[in-house]
Parts: C-alpha cells; sequence; structure tokens
C-alpha cells in the first residue's frame, strides 16, 4: 500500500460517494429503530440514532449524517448537527445505560453547526454537557471516525472507551481551510496545513488519541463499500468482545483521557 | 524544601504582577467602549471597568486572584508546569516565549487555592492575554489539576473563563483537552462538590464548550462575549448582520445560559455569598 499525503486523505475522507452512517447501519445491525427528537423542542436529522441489534445483541447507535443527495444534504444540513442533535444524542446515550445497552457512535461531520440558533440555543453547552456525561457512563461505548471528524463537534460522539478511525478518515481541532485561515489568514493554504496538523489515523495513534486503525479498500472505502463495511464490522466487534471480556468499567475510559496531554513525567 | 522556595518564589512574581498592573502613571487610557479618554490610575481603582460607561477591560491573571481572593491567601498551584509543543509546530516555541514575556506567565492558565470571605476554595483563571486564552495540553492539564486538587481536599472551585477556543498550534490535544476537563469536572461533581464558572470577555470555543458551560452557577461579566462559534465565522456561515448584543452575557443570561451578570464590583460579594450558601465545599449537612 503506497503512502497517501494528508490532504489526499482529506479528500478521501470527503468524497461523496464514501459510506454514511445509514450505510452503516444497514451493513451492520438489524432490527434498527429510529429514535427522534431531543424532548425539548426539535429533531435534528444531522444525528441519526437508535435501537438495534449487533450480531444479535441490543445497542445504541448514534451517528452524524451526511446526506448523499443535494436533498437529502440540505435536510441534514451537511452533517453538522444543532444543540438539539447533541442533546437527542445524550438522551440516548443516558437510556442506553438505563438499559444496560452498549453505545457505538460512528462520526462524520466537518463541525458542529456555526448558526445563529443553534449558537441561540446553546451549542456550547450542548456540547460540553456530552463529554461530561459521556466520561462517565457505566456502559461500553465504542466510537468509530469513519469521514471527517472536525472540532468539539465530533469529539461530542467521541468520549469512548476505544475511538477506532478508518485509514483514510480525519480527526481535528477544526477542518484545514479553516485551521489555515486562522493561522495564516489565507484558507487557501489548506493543503499545508494538512500536513502540519497531524490529522490522519497513523498520526492519533501515534499520539495515543484513537485505539486502532480499520483498513480501507485500495483507492478508498467508497471504492468497496462492503468490504470496508465488513472491516468495521471485524474491528468494532473484536473491540467490544475484549471490552467486555476485560471486566470493563467506567473509570477505565477516565484514566485514559486524563492522560492525554499530560506531561510525559506523570504518565503511569 | 525546594518547593518551599518555590512556592515562595510565585507568590512574590505574583505580587509582581499585581503591582505591575497597577501602574500608575499619569499616562491616559481610552476605552474602547465610549471612546472616553481617563487617567490609568482612575481605571485601576475601578477594577478597570470604565467609570463612564461600565466597559469591562480584560484582568491579567494574577491581578484578577488579587482582585476576589482575601489578601495574602494565595498560594499557586503547578505554578511550574511547563508549556508544551506536542506537534514541533514551526515558529510555536517562539510564540510562546513572546507571550510570556509579555504577560509573565508560563501559560495562559494560574491556578490557585485561597480563601474568599474566609471561605476556602480553588481558583482558576484564563489571561486573555497569553496567546488569546486559548486551550493549550498545559491549560488542560493545569484546570484538570486544580479540579483534582479541589476534589481530593473537597473544595469549591472557581474558574474564570477567558478564551478564543482552541490552541491551533497543538493541533487534536487542544481538543482532548475538553474532554479530560469535562470528565474531571464529572468526577468532580459527583462528589457533590460546588463548581461556580464565571464568563469574561470572550468565552468561546472550546472552553464554552466545555468547562465554562458545566458550572453549577454561571456567572459572566457584563458585555462579555460568550459563544461556540465567534461571530465572524458565524456571519459568513449565515450571510447576514448579526443582531445588536448577540452573544452577549446579557444575551445568554436571557437565552437561559448564565444565571447572572455580575458586575465586577460586586463579584467578590457575590462569590463571598455563594460559597456561604454552600458551605463544607458544597453538599449542605
Amino acid at each position: 500500500m503506497s503512502e497517501r499525503t494528508a490532504a489526499e486523505r482529506v479528500a478521501l475522507a470527503r468524497h461523496p460517494q464514501r459510506p454514511n452512517i445509514t450505510d452503516y447501519i444497514s451493513g451492520l445491525f438489524t432490527d434498527f429503530f429510529e429514535q427522534k427528537g431531543d424532548r425539548l423542542c426539535r429533531e435534528d436529522p444531522a444525528i441519526l440514532g437508535g435501537i438495534a441489534r449487533y450480531h444479535g445483541r441490543p445497542v445504541t447507535v448514534i451517528g452524524t449524517r451526511k446526506g448523499k443527495t443535494a436533498e437529502e444534504s440540505l435536510r441534514c444540513n451537511f452533517g453538522m448537527p444543532s444543540p438539539e442533535g447533541y442533546r437527542k444524542a445524550l438522551r440516548l446515550m443516558k437510556q442506553a445505560e438505563k438499559f444496560r445497552r452498549p453505545v457505538i457512535t460512528f462520526i462524520d461531520t466537518s463541525g458542529a453547526y456555526p448558526g445563529l440558533e443553534a449558537e441561540a440555543r446553546g451549542q456550547g453547552e450542548a456540547i460540553a454537557r456530552n463529554l461530561f456525561e459521556m466520561s462517565r457512563l457505566t456502559v461500553p461505548v465504542i466510537a468509530v471516525i469513519t469521514g471527517e471528524g472536525n472540532s468539539g463537534g465530533a469529539l461530542a460522539l467521541g468520549v469512548a472507551d476505544r475511538v477506532l478511525m478508518m485509514e483514510n478518515a480525519v480527526y481535528a481541532i477544526l477542518s484545514p481551510e479553516g485551521f489555515a485561515s486562522i493561522l495564516w489568514r489565507d484558507a487557501s493554504r489548506h493543503e499545508a496545513a494538512c500536513e502540519l496538523m497531524k490529522l490522519t489515523a497513523k498520526d492519533l495513534l501515534a499520539q495515543g488519541v484513537i485505539d486502532d486503525i480499520i483498513p480501507e479498500p485500495d483507492g478508498g472505502a467508497h471504492e468497496a463499500p462492503s468490504l470496508a463495511i465488513r472491516e468495521v464490522d471485524r474491528a468494532v466487534s473484536r473491540h467490544l468482545a475484549a471490552l467486555q471480556k476485560e471486566n470493563w468499567l467506567a473509570p477505565a475510559r477516565y484514566k485514559k483521557f486524563r492522560k492525554m496531554g499530560a506531561p510525559a513525567k506523570e504518565d503511569p | 524544601m525546594n518547593s518551599v522556595f518555590a512556592k515562595r518564589r510565585a507568590r512574590l512574581l505574583a505580587m509582581k504582577a499585581i503591582r505591575d498592573n497597577y501602574v500608575p502613571e499619569e499616562k491616559l487610557m481610552t476605552c474602547p467602549r465610549c471612546g472616553k479618554e481617563h487617567e490609568r490610575k482612575t481605571v485601576a481603582q475601578n477594577l478597570s471597568v470604565c467609570p463612564e460607561c461600565g466597559y469591562h477591560w480584560p484582568l491579567g491573571a494574577y491581578y484578577r486572584l488579587s482582585t476576589i481572593l482575601d489578601p495574602g491567601s494565595f498560594r499557586e498551584l503547578n505554578g511550574k508546569l511547563p508549556a508544551a509543543d506536542p506537534l514541533s509546530f514551526p515558529g510555536y516555541r517562539e510564540k510562546q516565549r513572546a507571550a510570556q514575556r509579555k504577560t509573565g506567565l508560563t501559560e495562559a492558565a494560574v491556578t490557585a487555592t485561597g480563601t474568599i470571605g474566609g471561605a476556602k476554595c480553588v481558583a482558576g483563571v484564563l489571561d486573555s492575554r497569553f496567546m488569546m486564552g486559548s486551550m493549550s495540553a498545559a491549560v488542560g492539564e493545569k484546570i484538570t489539576l486544580a479540579i483534582e486538587y479541589a476534589a481530593k481536599n473537597k473544595l469549591p472551585l472557581i474558574l474564570f473563563c477567558a478564551s478564543g477556543g482552541a490552541r491551533m498550534q497543538e493541533g487534536i490535544l487542544s481538543l482532548m483537552q475538553m474532554a479530560k476537563t469535562s470528565a474531571a469536572l464529572a468526577r468532580f461533581s459527583d462528589k457533590g462538590l460546588l463548581y461556580i464558572s464565571v464568563l469574561t470577555d470572550p468565552t468561546t470555543g472550546g472552553v464554552t464548550a466545555s468547562f465554562a458551560s458545566l458550572g453549577d452557577i454561571i456567572l459572566a461579566e457584563p458585555g462579555a462575549l460568550i459563544g461556540f462559534a465567534g461571530p465572524r465565522v458565524i456571519q459568513q456561515t449565515i450571510g447576514e448582520t448579526l443582531p445588536e448584543g448577540f452573544q452577549r452575557a446579557e444575551y445568554q443570561e436571557e437565552h437561559g445560559f448564565v444565571d447572572a451578570v455580575v458586575p465586577r464590583a460586586q463579584l467578590r460579594d457575590t462569590l463571598i455569598r455563594l460559597l456561604k450558601l454552600h458551605e463544607k465545599g458544597g453538599r449542605s449537612a
């Protein structure tokens, strides 16, 4: 396998034909029942979630939704969730805890929606609350970054016991365009930003931010979606089984995130 | 033994920083909001609030603590925690050094223990003069250590937030500080302890989407900009001008995200009152 540049991976991660949350749900789960609404004010189609069976066992599945057609993309706001989406996700996670179901999340978003209503309804608070609650959820949580995972909008579904990343997925504080425009006031330098940001799966595994890389078919997941889905299945089922075998406990998740960015001498 | 000297040195440095902030020169300063000129000394005596229009200037971290803590009670926590450069990002070390020279701080956060109206507590401040108070690994670590210290010693926690968002130069580790600090607060909260967050101008980005929004009680200084996305980004996204007062403290109070907007002159008394209402660190006996 030849090494791709970070910018090439960003392009693959954003490929319009890349498998999305609906492909993963239909490919990996049976008996999916969609649950809508945050029970406060609105249903946000940018996040899809519900109950399903994974290898026969009930789980809660949640993921950001990017559309494939123009109409679908518009309806789910190009995969950029509003606070209502994050609050729905949290509602489903708390419910998973109540019924002792593992949580599996799929992340593919260019970030939380930076709109006027989103701000008025507390985008920051919604994300913060998810980080707070996810960190102490007492059921196993697995997050899979399938495309782009940008900013707090991605992390709000990513405080998991195992964070898995597809080979060509990217995970970063914000889009390379945003990074270039903030740092150099020039969004056109995004390719240079891609390299500096260390946003590929390999870079992040080395930094201890993710736990495993899921291989993709040559040419990217969109070239052979069923193959890609099979690889995701293998990784998720392996990690889920391992978590259960380890007699998993919530404090392990805390320790995992606690170590990130701590000075080396304090590492256990 | 070494730590005794380190603490003493930190305290002396802090006192120096407070003095430096008070430079009683004849120099005039112009209020960015009403445009009126005031003597620097007058403004300093007014807690850096414009006597004319009530504009709140940003405060340096040590100066902020000196306006809140009882005199002599300040003890810095983890003052020596070094700034990091995890990605060996080009030019970042120079930027850090420039910010350190400018502010006398090692990083954008200062954390300490002290008393407020006699009540012991842990207090932390983000300093917007240090790279816009952006969230670096060192900032996240200092805040987390302060939360853990408060949890261990069953003390109430007060964090003064001010941040432009993520520290770009530290990449994904900056993002992970959001999860780390929020997770530490969840554990802190589970012990039944009180956390008050005070939002100052500006509180945005990853800090808003983590510890700033997680206070049991959230206070804000008048006129402070508080939001996740910055106004420029929102304007670009929606393509229309934003309403007057959008994302200001008063707007957030009206929209249900702030308990009270408290002018700087009343902040210490408000905190004393709130701490008294939560005696024994939080849980009422």
